[in-house]
């Protein structure tokens, strides 16, 4: 109890001080974990990704489309539960910097395979019904404040010319780190129109989405489809939805690890700080520890008062950071738009602040506690006065 | 004298520093007896070893060579876990600039030393209560040493010295950062203390006023006893 009330009070000796070093902790565990945010945001589709889904594209590149035909063959497999194509889109709307994610799909398998994605049955049906309808994540209604019966229109780029859909439903998520960021309109609305517009490139799929019955035969599954196009006009390469997003991913690692990089360059920025204060405030209290000594209190009571001091300095720049990091994300992914699909603080990223904190809190007063603990009584005194 | 009336006890006692890679010796073949309920006056000029000695005494520092005794202990054969359990039980400390803790009120830092016997709160509370009351500061029990008169903080550190009872008071410099009055006061203080409570006390002072009450003067120069 007295240990506490010492560290407490010595805590508060140099209010100034400690109220920067405070903010400068604060600063450091706000920014880390938005960092570790942005790089979880990156990750999102991979870990969102069901282990029973996997991806059929072209082994050459994702920029070669597969044969509409492909999909009745995948489907006859042995294991196969259903089959859906998707095609990127990559629409316009009103202004390139207006980014979201647009999918061409077959409505039916493909809202069935994933659950996630939550539809008002009435609206679902009318999308089905519509030819030139269109369902809309949530995230992005509230976005570009889309509602159902709006037009929107978007203009190609993969595939030329004016589109107009329909918003016939608003999925809503599952959980809150489903991505609510889509557009996703009739495969065969796209398809029809190629077929007028560009009737070369009619009948072509970006990928297939497949969904398996037993996810211990997944492996097996993908090496059968690609097996059975293997030496046909476009070979196949499969893959489990995980692995497909972290091919995307992989893409953009060098940014990802430049981030992580960042985010641990801070901590250690603010550790440095951190060991300096406590430097200052152990070497003015030298006087103090040698008198401790001198009354008979050891090594460990010192090093109780350095370190308590140096955690309590952390764990209140950490506790306001961590407390931060939750709205200063809301607002950071508000401004984002639909660029991070997702963009929760994650339990672990909290974990991750309190470890660097902790650390911070005991590597800070190491070399203090040391110093303090040898400090000869003698000398210690010396400084007084 | 028998070893038992002894409250310190120093044969052929030997100390030296090393600085810049010389030795430079500070204390040389001292040998001193002290006796229980004494009040001895170390003086002598600046650098003649008097603070070493009574630190050598006080157990806070070591010797080279020699013998010391001091309460009946041979504290040099003590490690400093255990010379850290005798001092809190044997010595009081009684220093030039206080050394208060400054964050803790004048109650707080009499208590300090008394956290390090086991005693518990009521009786901790109840012995601050007449230590503060026989240096005449029970009205000040809240105040921090910055709230304090120097005169008034040296007065709280001699409550903090004897609350645990000690055999021992070292004493360095106690008058030399107050002003006459204050001096004279804390002075006679110490004579109470050892001529009401029995506590032997060794004082270094430069001030030959101050050296006056004690009982017993000691010379050193170069590191030698010369009377």
């Amino acid at each position: 109890m007295h240990l506490l009330k010492l560290i407490l009070r010595n805590t508060l000796r140099h209010k100034l001080r400690t109220l920067l070093t405070v903010l400068g902790l604060l600063v450091a565990i706000l920014s880390f974990g938005l960092l570790q945010t942005v790089v979880d945001a990156w990750y999102s589709g991979a870990n969102n990704a069901a282990p029973d889904r996997l991806v059929t594209r072209s082994s050459v590149s994702l920029m070669v489309p597969l044969p509409v035909h492909y999909r009745e063959k995948i489907r006859a497999l042995d294991g196969v539960r259903s089959v859906a194509a998707a095609n990127w889109f990559a629409g316009v709307y009103q202004e390139p910097k207006n980014f979201f994610p647009q999918f061409a799909i077959d409505a039916v398998p493909y809202l069935a395979m994933y659950p996630e994605y939550r539809i008002p049955e009435d609206q679902l049906r009318d999308f089905l019904r519509d030819r030139k309808g269109a369902v809309v994540g949530r995230k992005l209604a509230d976005t570009y404040g889309f509602r159902v019966g709006d037009t929107v229109p978007l203009k190609g780029t993969i595939f030329s010319g004016s589109w107009d859909f329909v918003v016939r439903a608003i999925y809503d998520g599952a959980t809150p780190r489903t991505d609510t960021s889509q557009f996703f309109f009739h495969w065969d609305y796209l398809n029809e129109s190629v077929r007028t517009r560009a009737p070369q490139r009619a009948d072509q799929v970006g990928v297939f989405v497949v969904r398996v019955a037993d996810l211990s035969r997944a492996a097996e599954i993908s090496r059968a489809i690609d097996t059975q196009f293997s030496n046909s006009a476009v070979e196949t390469l499969t893959e489990t939805e995980q692995a497909f997003q972290i091919g995307f991913v992989k893409q953009t690692e060098a940014i990802v690890i430049a981030i992580r990089i960042v985010s641990f360059v801070v901590i250690f920025i603010i550790l440095a700080v951190m060991a300096n204060t406590m430097a200052m405030t152990a070497r003015e209290r030298m006087a103090e520890y040698a008198t401790l000594k001198a009354l008979g209190f050891g090594p460990g009571f010192l090093g109780g008062l350095i370190y308590g001091e140096s955690l309590a300095i952390a764990a209140a720049g950490t506790l306001l950071g961590v407390a931060l990091t939750f709205p200063v994300a809301d607002w950071f992914a508000r401004q984002m738009g639909t660029l991070f699909p997702v963009f929760e603080v994650s339990a672990s990223t909290v974990q991750l602040q309190l470890a660097c904190a902790a650390v911070v809190g005991v590597a800070a007063a190491v070399l203090p506690a040391w110093r303090a603990a040898r400090v000869r009584i003698v000398e210690g005194l010396r400084a007084a006065g | 004298m028998p070893q038992s009336e002894l409250a310190v006890s120093i044969h052929h006692l030997v100390k030296s520093y090393h600085r810049g890679g010389q030795v430079v010796p500070v204390l040389s073949d001292i040998t001193l007896d002290i006796a229980a309920g004494e009040f001895v006056a170390l003086m002598g000029p600046s650098g003649s070893g008097k603070s070493t000695l009574l630190n050598l005494i006080a157990g806070i520092d070591r010797p080279d060579s020699g013998e010391l005794r001091v309460c009946g202990t041979d504290i040099m054969a003590l490690n400093e876990a255990e010379l850290a359990d005798w001092r809190a039980g044997h010595v009081g400390f009684i220093f030039q600039f206080y050394n208060l803790m400054p964050v803790l009120t004048a109650f707080e830092n009499v208590e300090l030393p008394l956290l390090l016997t086991g005693l518990g709160a009521r009786d901790r509370r109840e012995r601050v209560g007449v230590a503060l009351n026989m240096v005449g500061l029970s009205d000040r029990v809240d105040h921090y040493p910055s709230e304090l008169s120097g005169g008034q903080q040296q007065r709280v550190a001699i409550a903090r010295a004897i609350i645990t009872d000690p055999e021992i008071l070292v004493a360095d410099e106690p008058t030399g950062d107050l002003d006459r009055v204050s001096a004279e006061d804390i002075l006679g203080l110490m004579e109470r203390m050892n001529q009401e409570l029995g506590k032997t006390i060794i004082m270094v002072t430069h001030d030959p006023h101050a050296a006056q009450r004690a009982r017993l003067l000691k010379h050193l120069d170069k590191g030698v006893l010369v009377d």
